[in-house]
């Protein structure tokens, strides 16, 4: 269902604007087939975190529009279909460790929000 | 060195060996283990079928085996024991020396000797490969038969009907578990499982079964009485027999019908061989039951260091749920003392069936059945392995509460004595111990003692218990609702309310740590609706909510939405029943009618809910809160208006109703009804608050439930005029928002409240706490600032973009795949969304 992403040398993709961020939530960005959910904290640093809004255990593309926290001081995101927590900077999924999801490095730079690849 | 073999790693194997490394005795332990993998928890077996897997069962690996410095040999059976030469041999060859034998072999299916069973499609449920089988014949079966209407039969006959098959039980009895209940309990019992649309037959013996070359299933039974039935596949469940062999062969003393005999000290007629857990044969009886054979094994691992304990029989009490349907059965249910005197409940309205065997002189209480409702379990329990001297009238204990039933047994009533945790024997003494010595929070008295990590049959009374001496010395339970917040929601209700708090940041730089998560925001987003009835899609609560709050619409499986626009009462006039179908046909939404009388639009795309609501919005409909914690329907009867027997206008008041507490944020949703007479057809008495009208105004009814846990609602006030029903309506409603614990129900809210249902009319209807006045204009105030969410949120530009699929990209999710069916969409499942993508690709 979801396609790597191909490319030989890294690249800058800008993704989005700051306004399009909403504070202490997700949203969701295609990079070609490739679904990616974006969460903004402006009181953490760094304040944009990227993971895959494929939810591998609900099996939908929905992480983006999860509730995001912290369990034992780890951020994470809670997935609305069924509560397991991903957490927003190793992918790891919190109740399962045989699951994960790809994270992907973003940086909000001159209010933009950009993606390296 | 001593030198000890174990013969079989069962759930008892496993404990003796545990307990031998505990014990630090000084010995070379060799475990060998017939199946392939180490124990496992056979008694939640049946929970492999609703997904835990085989690591999850486990209860050690050989990793673990190896730090304990036990040598572990799995898959290889002991073919023969020589008892001259002190050896061992097993099925690949290998030989053991051994000074002292342990057989912990436990037990096997038995099968009925008839024509056939050997087919592929027979099939036996013990071990993880028995599941394994069992979940391959299903694939391809439709029907499938439990021989065996025992607790394990019936516990089989839930998996195979989770399989999806056509379930029937194979009973050779004229009742179903003959040995835990009398004929009424079982008679009870098949109603309810009958109902759940499992096939019983009774008084049924099995003559042969036949492979059916060419019919539409796979096997025959053809029974003694003529009848047959046609079946897929067949599972054994009529029994077990004790793993003897071993011991028969070297003329070690076995019963009659099997076992190998014991005494106290779980040793066999050969000194330096001991038997515990399923294969052993104590004063006559087999104990088909972990906690016994864990008793065995504490026993048998005892007889090797300083203080050797013995075995003295066990208690063979057993609650559990069968097919959803509680059983409970406590020591002598048949009444077969002398002069035994029996009491017996029975409502076959609600199919509930308790009896009570009471010693002649009504002091004592010598056994129980309970069908159907098991919340008397404990408490009898502990009467009877205590024996505790019972009340007066004994029948109380099972009648209901309302009737004059005997309130349950207290934690502070139960003697030291008194064991709580049957599966790993520990008392109340044990626990005030642990308790004593520091381990004080639920999780450390449980890691302390092992209390309630076994059937987790103990974990109310275990909890009331630490919750009771928590109290009783001065500290405090702990109700942390979670990491953040150490405060419960009524806690939270009251700061965010005392201190005017409007944000949830505000809220956890005051009085939590941390960032917050998915249980404190949305409470805290509840609770600042309910107080402040703020917008909820403002920029500081949107973090805070559920998806289902977020998008102001309920998330399905596959990442759409379903849209339910309210429909007050029931009532819909054709114009906007025709808007309805439109909007679904121009989005290509699958429709149903739901069990609250109203029409929900399922499949919606994230991004087409905003123009699918301005289209419904112009059409003159509403939200209806079907995503919130908030008054979802308020159903009517046609009522005094069309109905003949009808004595007031139910579907005015229920609109009025319906209209006056939309939007309302509560603790969990709340739901309403009003019938026109008392014949009830809007079935208000299962809901939070009911209302039926009777001749000179409505009977108010509260605390109902549908749902997982049914309850009647309690009658709460009589012949009331239009005022004064909205009036205990908001006090009632408002003081549920103001004291109930986050997803607390009425009905549970209820149940908690002190004082219960007096209480509640005290402080509402008397006005017993001086808050009425308060509760009313809270309430107002909320009625007041109404707005429909959808409609705030269509006229604003900036929350729009919240709805967007991608922020960069008008794409639509390629990964949402309908299928049609039966004329309508329906999502795709994985297989087919996965073939669909690749054709597409
Ligand atoms: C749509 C509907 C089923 C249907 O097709 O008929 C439905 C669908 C859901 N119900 Fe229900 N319930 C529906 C009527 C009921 C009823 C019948 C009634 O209201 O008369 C009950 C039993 C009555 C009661 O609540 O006391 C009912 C008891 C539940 C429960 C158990 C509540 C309990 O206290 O035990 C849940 C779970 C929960 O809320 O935690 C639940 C939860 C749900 C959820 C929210 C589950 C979920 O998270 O996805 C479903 C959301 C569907 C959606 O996306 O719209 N639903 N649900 C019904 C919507 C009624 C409506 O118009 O709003
Ligand atoms: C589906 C199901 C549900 C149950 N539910 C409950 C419940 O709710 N409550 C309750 O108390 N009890 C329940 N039980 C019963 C409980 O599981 C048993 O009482 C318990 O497992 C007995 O333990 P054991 O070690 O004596 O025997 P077992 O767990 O059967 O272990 C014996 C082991 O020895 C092995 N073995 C046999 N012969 C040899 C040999 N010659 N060489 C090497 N290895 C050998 C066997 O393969 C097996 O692995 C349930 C059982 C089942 C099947
Ligand atoms: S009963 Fe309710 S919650 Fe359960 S599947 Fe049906 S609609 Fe969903
Ligand atoms: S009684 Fe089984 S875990 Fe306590």
């Amino acid at each position: 269902m979801i396609t790597a992403l191909n490319t030989t040398e890294p690249k800058i993709i800008p993704l989005c604007g700051q306004s399009d961020l909403i504070p202490n939530s997700g949203i969701c960005a295609a990079v070609g087939d490739q679904q990616i959910a974006i969460f903004f904290l402006p009181d953490e640093t760094p304040q944009v975190y990227a993971i895959d809004n494929w939810d591998p255990i609900g099996k939908a593309n929905v992480l983006a529009r999860g509730i995001v926290g912290d369990v034992d001081g780890r951020l994470v995101v809670a997935s609305p279909l069924y509560k397991q927590h991903f957490d927003l900077i190793t992918g790891e999924c919190l109740e399962d460790d045989q699951v994960s999801v790809a994270t992907y490095s973003v940086t909000l730079l001159a209010n933009q929000v950009q993606l390296s690849l | 060195m001593l030198k000890i073999v174990v013969v079989g790693n069962g759930m008892v194997g496993h404990h003796y060996v545990e307990q031998l490394a505990a014990a630090d005795v000084e010995a070379h332990i060799t475990v060998i283990g017939g199946e392939d993998r180490p124990a496992y928890d056979r008694v939640h077996l049946s929970e492999f079928f609703s997904g835990r897997t085989p690591e999850d069962l486990a209860l050690t690996t050989q990793e673990h085996y190896q730090e304990l410095g036990v040598e572990a040999h799995f898959g290889d059976a002991v073919a023969s024991i020589d008892r001259d030469k002190k050896t061992v041999s097993t099925v690949n060859g290998k030989q053991f020396a051994y000074d002292k034998l342990v057989l912990a072999t436990g037990s096997y299916p038995f099968v009925p000797p008839v024509k056939g069973n050997d087919h592929e499609s027979c099939l036996v449920y013990r071990t993880i490969d028995d599941l394994d089988n069992i979940q391959a014949q299903a694939q391809g079966s439709k029907v499938g038969v439990v021989v065996g209407g025992g607790l394990l039969g019936l516990e089989c006959a839930n998996a195979v009907k989770n399989l999806g098959l056509e379930t029937h039980v194979v009973e050779f009895a004229p009742g179903l578990m003959g040995v835990q209940l009398d004929a009424g309990g079982s008679a009870m019992l098949r109603r309810k499982i009958e109902a759940l649309d499992v096939k019983v037959h009774t008084s049924k013996a099995t003559q042969v079964i036949e492979a059916n070359a060419d019919g539409d299933s796979r096997l025959i039974m053809r029974f003694a009485d003529g009848s047959s039935l046609a079946t897929d596949m067949i599972v054994f469940s009529a029994g077990i027999r004790p793993f003897d062999q071993l011991a028969r062969d070297c003329d070690l003393k076995v019963g009659e019908r099997g076992g190998i005999e014991v005494d106290q000290q779980c040793k066999t007629s050969d000194n330096n061989i001991f038997a515990i857990g399923e294969c052993a044969l104590f004063d006559g009886r087999i104990f088909g039951l972990v906690a016994p054979g864990y008793r065995m094994a504490e026993v048998a691992a005892s007889q090797l260091g300083h203080d050797s304990t013995t075995f003295q029989g066990a208690d063979m009490s057993t609650k559990l749920k069968l097919l959803g349907v509680d059983v409970g059965s406590i020591g002598d249910a048949h009444g077969s003392e002398a002069g035994a005197v029996a009491y017996t409940f029975s409502d076959e309205r609600i199919d509930v069936y308790k009896r009570l065997i009471v010693s002649a002189d009504g002091r004592n209480l010598l056994g129980a059945v309970l069908v159907g409702d098991c919340s008397d379990y404990d408490t009898l329990l502990q009467y009877f392995l205590n024996g505790i001297a019972l009340p007066t009238d004994p029948q109380t204990l099972i009648l209901p509460y309302n009737a004059g039933g005997a309130p349950a047994l207290g934690a502070a009533a139960l003697p030291a004595t008194a064991t709580i945790c049957s599966c790993h024997n520990v008392s109340k003494g044990d626990i005030v111990t642990a308790m004593d010595a520091g381990y004080c929070s639920l999780g450390e008295v449980k890691a302390e003692t092992a209390a309630s990590t076994g059937c987790g049959g103990c974990a109310a009374l275990l909890k009331s218990i630490v919750d009771d001496e928590l109290t009783s010395r001065g500290l405090e339970v702990n109700k942390a609702m979670c990491e953040h917040f150490n405060l419960t929601r009524q806690e939270m209700f009251h700061i965010i309310k005392v201190e005017s708090i409007k944000s949830f940041a505000e809220l956890i730089e005051k009085h939590g740590s941390g960032r917050g998560c998915e249980i404190c925001k949305p409470t805290a987003a509840s609770i600042l609706a309910s107080l402040w009835n703020d917008y909820v899609l403002e920029e500081k609560h949107v973090g805070l909510q559920d998806t289902n709050d977020t998008f102001l619409a309920n998330m399905q499986k596959n990442g759409t939405y379903s849209i339910v626009p309210r429909i007050a009462g029931g009532e819909i006039t054709p114009d906007k029943l025709i808007v309805l179908g439109q909007v679904a046909k121009k989005y290509k939404l699958y429709t149903k009618i739901t069990g609250g009388q109203r029409i929900d639009l399922f499949g919606a795309r994230v991004q087409h809910l905003p123009a699918i609501w301005q289209e419904l919005i112009e059409a003159g409909f509403e939200t209806g809160h079907a995503y919130g914690k908030a008054l979802r329907t308020v159903k009517s009867c046609v009522g005094s208006t069309w109905c003949r027997y009808g004595v007031q206008d139910s579907v005015a008041m229920a609109l009025y109703i319906e209209n006056r507490y939309k939007g309302l944020r509560s603790p969990h949703k709340l739901k309403s009804a009003v019938s026109g007479c008392t014949r009830e057809c809007a079935e208000a008495q299962s809901k939070d608050f009911g209302v039926i009208a009777t001749e000179n105004g409505w009977n108010l009814f509260v605390g109902g439930n549908g749902g997982m846990k049914p309850r009647h609602a309690d009658l709460f006030a009589t012949d009331l005029d239009d005022e004064t029903l909205i009036k205990y309506i908001d006090r009632f409603l408002m003081f549920y928002v103001r004291t109930a614990d986050r997803l607390q129900r009425t009905s549970v809210w209820m149940s908690n409240l002190e004082g219960g249902l007096e209480y509640l009319q005290q402080v509402i209807i008397e006005d017993s706490l001086g808050i009425g006045a308060e509760l009313e204009e809270q309430m107002n105030n909320i009625v007041d600032t109404y707005q429909c969410e959808w409609k705030t949120t269509i006229e604003d530009p900036e929350k729009l973009k919240r709805f967007r699929q991608f922020v960069n990209s008008k794409a639509e999710d390629r990964d949402i795949i309908f299928v049609e069916e039966r004329g309508q969409p329906r999502p795709a499942t994985e297989e087919e969304r996965i073939k669909i993508l690749a054709l597409s690709a």
